[in-house]
């Protein structure tokens, strides 16, 4: 049996079925983001004051990714409308340009989440004196880097500095060595915490741009906590993580289809070019829907 | 989009998509200059920010997703999801008075809670 409506339009919506499927899907996704979007407002309307982290992401990197996914999705629409007027070579090179751009998205993400991991806080049982801008700061929270026998470590909490003892298995042999407490550890303070206004961290920032990093030594014993910027860290590091990591998950899947509708997928524009339009209509029509979320997630997550 | 499109037509588009493409890219620009202010009123910081997305949503809604010119069954679709949106987004609205205090991980014994010294750390 054949099914109705795949290529053509239904006479009396107007529509193909895919295009009611995909408006259908969009729908639920507006649904599954907006969820979680209220599930971040309620963090942070709850936050007490002056304990919600910002100025912590960075917004040449982000404002740079965001025109990155802009360009892609123009690139998915001009795509189309080539492909609309017979034009496959062009329809091959836009996409094309759609998936680079998909795939610098992810590569630029993902280096800022590395950038995270390898960021702290560290809480301190007793205050100590460090630089805020130009200003001498008594505090007992610091941002910065971890340095610790030339290397800058990612992941480490609290309980890395306690150290770990050896795991052996049944037989007695020994699978993962003893890992020595951390005594001491250098650390490279940020001249800002969040707990400063957005105005006062870019005064600070301004002020220590180009001045070396004079790394402190912290003893393990005067730590109180420790967290790179994972989600462990807050609930703003949760909730950013959880938002940024679906829309991450989306991208993700998105290129793939678009990917497999311009590569293996092109050989039906041969033999049913309607279809094979619709396909490419509503592929688009789930990248632009990622590029929206993106929209309202860039300003929400970076800015404010 | 149906298929009494001309080439003519098409063309008129494109021109359309760039024009919305430099929209946003613009609009991006003013959503991060603005953020160099830094207003003292948290309410006027997010309401530009806000106020720029939901456009350039609008932008890349309306015209990248054809929704300006959609079909009748679209248009009820996105009724009712703008709908139960906004009903979700008035659940945060109504839970304003009961919302989960604090922002830090205390699972840690060691870690007091913010409140329990007064909220500061």
């Amino acid at each position: 049996m054949e099914i109705p409506f795949v290529a053509k339009a239904r006479p009396d919506t107007g529509l193909y079925n895919a295009k009611v499927g995909i408006w259908l899907f969009l729908a639920s996704e507006v649904m599954l983001f907006g969820a979680i979007f209220s599930a971040y407002i309620l963090l942070r309307v709850g936050a007490d004051p002056g304990t919600w982290p910002h100025g912590l992401l960075n917004i040449p990197i982000g404002t740079f990714n965001t025109a990155v996914l802009i360009t892609s999705s123009v690139t998915v629409v001009l795509g189309w409308s080539a492909l609309k007027m017979g034009n496959f070579a062009a329809y091959r090179k836009y996409q094309a340009v759609t998936i680079l751009c998909a795939l610098g998205f992810l590569g630029i993400k993902t280096f800022e989440y590395r950038e995270k991991f390898g960021h702290y806080e560290v809480w301190l049982k007793n205050p100590i004196t460090v630089k805020h801008g130009d200003k001498d700061v008594q505090t007992d929270r610091l941002l910065g880097h971890i340095d610790y026998k030339g290397a800058h470590p990612l992941f480490w909490k609290t309980a890395t500095l306690a150290g770990a003892p050896e795991v052996k298995d049944k037989s007695g042999k020994v699978v993962k060595a003893a890992v020595p407490p951390v005594e001491s550890f250098k650390f490279e303070p940020d001249p800002y915490h969040y707990t400063m206004s957005s105005k006062e961290i870019y005064e600070a920032k301004k002020h220590a741009a180009g001045q070396p990093h004079t790394p402190i030594e912290i003893k393990s014993a005067d730590v109180k906590r420790l967290s790179a910027f994972v989600p462990a860290h807050g609930t703003y590091f949760a909730i950013y993580f959880t938002l940024t990591a679906l829309h991450g998950l989306h991208v993700l899947v998105g290129a793939l289809v678009i990917a497999y509708i311009w590569g293996p997928g092109a050989k039906m524009w041969r033999t049913n070019p309607e279809q094979y339009m619709n396909r490419v209509e509503v592929s688009g029509l789930f990248w632009h829907f990622v590029d929206l979320v993106w929209i309202f997630l860039f300003p929400v997550l970076y800015l404010l | 989009m149906s298929d009494a499109h001309s080439h003519a037509d098409i063309k008129k588009h494109v021109r359309i998509y760039l024009a919305v493409f430099v929209a946003l890219l613009v609009g991006t620009i003013i959503t991060v200059w603005l953020n160099y202010f830094h207003f003292d009123s948290v309410v006027l910081t997010v309401s530009i920010a806000l106020f720029v997305a939901t456009i350039k949503a609008a932008l890349v809604a309306g015209f990248f997703m054809h929704l300006i010119s959609e079909k009748k069954a679209i248009y009820a679709m996105m009724a009712a999801t703008v709908f139960f949106f906004a009903a979700m987004m008035y659940l945060t609205v109504w839970a304003r008075e009961q919302v989960p205090k604090g922002s830090q991980y205390t699972g840690d014994k060691h870690v007091p809670y913010p409140a329990a010294n007064g909220g500061a750390y």
